[in-house]
């Protein structure tokens, strides 16, 4: 199939940036999203222009690195898949497709789509572990956990760090990574301990980094790639008045 | 040169700890006037930074990714394994050791492994305080799968997305190390040189992947956690940034190669679809536990619907070839069975280069749901890449590059033979020998991360004086105007071919010269064709923009042009190697029934290699093996 790309080019973050249109031949449906764009930016670079920068390594769906809007909607129109497991079979030939970079105030643009997310790290330093020492710790079987808590432990820390809950927000909030973090520390006994400093420490750091807060639009769930659900941002909210309490 | 890995003698059972105590120690007053240089952060140089942050050094972690988190220990699925013994079915220390040292061919270092199997447990404690969510049993008790090699159920999990967990909980130590101030993060960063004076490690230049720029970095040690080198063959599991750069720079300025010729082909990948692929997909070996692989016993059944086969016309031929092991039979065995039935032209889907791995037994079993708790993930993945349902249809599967071996050679203290340098995971060679068995790379990565560095590190430091030599030495200069020519080299040729088309051709010749088989015929080949993409490469590679900004081609050619190097030496290896063993296969070595042949007589050593220079031969030094507390046998899956 053939397609019209409309990509936003922009040099670094001095520069005005602005939509430019490629063409892209012969799309094969079983290519990725991204094998697509190599073999756009294949032919650029033959012509002697620029590719197209793009995040992007583990091309699994599991690294978080890739971070594309296309047409509107982070990592594209395919429910709970990242930008890099996006085949080419979800378009049809003639399609229109526009790529933007994830947009909010709290990623800086680097060059074209790419953005820094440093600001999810930080969100992370203030607060996103159990300060445990390396050796001198328990047996892994000294504390048995309920299935229940593993499990819901688990749902949240699926969470891979990509930031489209935050490009997907009007507010650019980044609640729902900061609150699948909190609550699957909070659910676990080994993170219970410092649960109300951790909410406390992780939501400043977060408004701190320009990130804005939750206003119920769930954009954040329906982007997600993991489908991390809004009720771990109900439970950041709870960890959080009840670190009030304390 | 006859190599000596230091390691302890005496009985294995207390030889780390008596090590242990015979190390020097660093006073935790004089801890933070060391500077540690930290390449990689993923499970080795994650856990290992943060290890070393909180004793109180002063650690300089680096990664090219623009996340700690991001490293590619994340994409391991299955587990890792420990020898906690929790299912009560006879897994010890001793049995973890046994069956690495067999798993690996006999082609491993004893007291390393050992050490491996012993602080295996440690390392599953560690995970569960940091509040990794290990899958649970309903008594809350931790759970266990098998694995490949293995007769005993000693995998620890969290659905198919381990290696992210564990990473993510290395990352969270590391987190909280970086608030702390011991550890200085470098993301967007790519080591390009080490820097050498008078034969010490002293440092690294990089090179900021965002504004370009070239800069140096001192340290009193300089610790690679950098990771495997299989994109050499262009399409493999590996991430799309893997490369060998950092390990060859170290090689260029002094450190041994061991046994690069060891890579592992994993058997369980989504085959190729098509030319314009850019990577392979794994789908973990853990699928084995209740997938059966099977082909089409006649040739003329391939093109059918599987499903339209009977059972009668199917051949599972890894029940049928390793009764005892059967769907569990070790990664390079499982490998090469699917090549041999595809070699024998039964192989199924796009250009018959696949083997089906069923389900419908399994779900006839413990059912439809059971299953999609166990995999679902992956039955996920596999439907985005391939659009097909494997819970209705059988999954095709061919095996693919996914791990080497091979590495920076290391003594016992993870140390190279260039002092101050150490190496850690995947990039020394130290434990797997000549084949990793399934959910051991986790273990490694977080063994030699939380509990070996930073034990022997300190007997290194205990030896040298502190911010002796900075980054205005003359060398360090060297080192920036080296990396600033190489690149500026490139940006210069303007040639015809992209990165990725030379990247292409090299790994076709790999994958098939250098790949799951090899002959001296073709490694000769290889060894043709390799210098011929090399100078190509420098006359005719097109890479755009600039040196001073972000810049992904020149970033690529960088590695590529590392990996043209570093194949050569990775093909001399295979060709010196005159024997088969785990995923060093030569077609000359095999017995009667297509097994491997070792040729412990010969070749029961460590092969290290000494750069020598570009187009000239390197220097082969040896590091014998003993065996005395495994004896030397044939490896058996049957």
């Amino acid at each position: 199939m053939n397609l019209t790309l409309y990509v936003w080019r922009q040099k670094s973050p001095k520069d005005k940036g602005k939509m430019e249109q490629y063409e892209a031949k012969n799309v094969s449906p079983d290519q990725s999203f991204l094998e697509m764009l190599d073999e756009v930016n294949e032919d650029l670079i033959k012509t002697g222009r620029d590719p197209i920068a793009f995040d992007h390594d583990c091309r699994e769906g599991i690294c978080g690195m890739c971070s594309q809007v296309i047409n509107g909607q982070p990592h594209g129109p395919q429910d709970k898949t990242t930008v890099c497991q996006l085949h080419m079979r979800q378009f049809k030939d003639g399609d229109k497709i526009f790529i933007e970079p994830w947009r909010a105030r709290a990623f800086p643009l680097v060059k074209d789509l790419v953005v820094d997310r440093a600001a999810l790290d930080i969100i992370i330093q203030a607060g996103g572990y159990t300060s445990c020492h390396t050796g001198g710790v328990a047996d892994g079987n000294a504390l048995p956990i309920g299935k229940d808590a593993a499990d819901y432990a688990m749902d949240a820390a699926e969470c891979i760090g990509c930031g489209a809950c935050v490009a997907s927000c009007p507010n650019s909030s980044a609640m729902l990574f900061t609150g699948a973090k909190v609550s699957q520390l909070a659910v676990l006994p080994q993170g219970e301990v410092e649960a109300a400093r951790r909410v406390q420490d992780m939501t400043n750091a977060a408004l701190a980094s320009g990130f804005g807060n939750c206003t119920n639009h769930y954009e954040c769930e329906a982007a997600c790639p993991k489908g991390i659900s809004v009720s771990f941002i109900a439970k950041l909210n709870r960890e959080f008045l009840k670190s009030l309490a304390k | 040169m006859i190599l000596d890995g230091k390691c302890p003698t005496g009985p294995i059972e207390t030889s780390w700890d008596r090590h242990r105590f015979n190390m020097k120690l660093v006073n935790p007053a004089n801890k933070r006037k060391f500077k540690i240089i930290m390449v990689g952060t993923g499970l080795a140089g994650g856990a290992g930074a943060a290890s070393l942050g909180e004793l109180g050094y002063s650690v300089h972690a680096f990664c090219y990714q623009d996340s700690a988190r991001r490293a590619h220990s994340i994409a391991a699925q299955g587990g890792i394994n420990a020898a906690k013994n929790y299912p009560n079915d006879g897994d010890s220390i001793y049995r973890l050791f046994y069956d690495t040292i067999k798993g690996g061919d006999f082609r491993a270092r004893e007291a390393d492994v050992w050490r491996l199997a012993q602080v295996s447990n440690n390392i599953i404690d560690q995970c569960v305080a940091q509040g990794v969510p290990f899958a649970r049993d309903y008594a809350g008790y931790l759970d266990n799968r098998s694995f490949g090699g293995a007769q005993v159920s000693r995998t620890f999990y969290a659905r198919g997305q381990t290696g992210q967990q564990l990473l993510l909980g290395a990352y969270s130590a590391l987190s909280r190390q970086v608030k702390a101030g011991t550890v200085v993060m470098h993301p967007r960063t790519e080591m390009l040189d080490l820097v050498v004076v008078d034969g010490v490690a002293r440092g690294i230049t990089v090179r900021n992947l965002v504004t370009g720029e070239i800069e140096s970095h001192w340290g009193d040690a300089v610790v690679l956690a950098t990771g495997g080198y299989v994109n050499v063959f262009y399409l493999s599991t590996n991430a799309m940034g893997c490369s060998v750069t950092a390990a060859w720079k170290a090689a260029k300025k002094g450190a041994f190669f061991a046994n690069p010729c060891y890579t592992q082909i994993h058997p369980t990948c989504i085959p190729q679809h098509g030319e314009h692929q850019s990577k392979l997909t794994l789908m973990s070996e853990s699928l084995r536990n209740d997938g059966r692989c099977w082909v089409p016993k006649k040739k003329e059944d391939c093109e059918k619907n599987p499903n339209d086969i009977p059972e009668a016309d199917r051949d599972y031929y890894l029940e049928r070839k390793y009764p005892s092991f059967g769907n569990l039979a070790p990664r390079d065995i499982a490998s090469r069975a699917a090549k041999e039935q595809c070699d024998d032209d039964r192989g199924v889907g796009p250009g018959k280069r696949g083997v089906y791995l069923d389900y419908a037994s399994a779900i006839g079993r413990v059912g439809e749901d059971k299953i999609r708790e166990r995999y679902g993930n992956l039955f996920e993945m596999y439907e985005k890449i391939t659009d097909e349902n494997a819970y209705k249809v059988p999954m095709r599967i061919y095996p693919a590059p996914h791990y080497s071996m091979g590495g920076l050679w290391v003594d016992y203290n993870c140390m190279s033979n260039v002092p101050g340098l150490f190496v850690l995971g995947e990039a020394n060679f130290s434990v797997h020998g000549a084949n990793r068995l399934g959910a051991s790379a986790l273990m490694q990565g977080l063994a030699d991360g939380y509990f070996v560095i930073p034990y022997t590190i300190a007997n290194y430091l205990a030896t040298v004086t502190p911010g002796k030599i900075k980054e205005d030495h003359p060398e360090f200069k060297k080192s920036r105007e080296d990396v600033t020519k190489q690149a500026d080299k490139l940006l210069s040729i303007n040639g015809k071919k992209t990165v990725s088309e030379l990247h292409r051709e090299l790994g076709k010749v790999m994958w098939e010269n250098v790949g799951m088989a090899r002959s001296e015929k073709s490694l000769k080949e290889a060894l043709q064709r390799i210098p011929e993409l090399r100078e190509e490469f420098w006359k005719n590679v097109k890479v755009t923009g600039t040196g001073p900004e972000f810049n992904q081609q020149l970033e690529n050619a960088g590695r590529l042009a590392d990996f043209l190097e570093f194949a050569e030496v990775m093909t001399r290896d295979a060709l010196h190697r005159n024997e088969s063993c785990g995923g060093h296969f030569r077609t000359e070595f095999q017995t009667e029934d297509g097994e491997a042949m070792r040729d412990d007589e010969n070749y029961c050593y460590v092969g290290a290699w000494e750069f020598k220079g570009v187009d000239k031969e390197p220097e082969l030094h040896k590091e014998p093996l003993k065996f005395e507390n495994v004896k030397l046998a044939v490896r058996s899956y049957k």
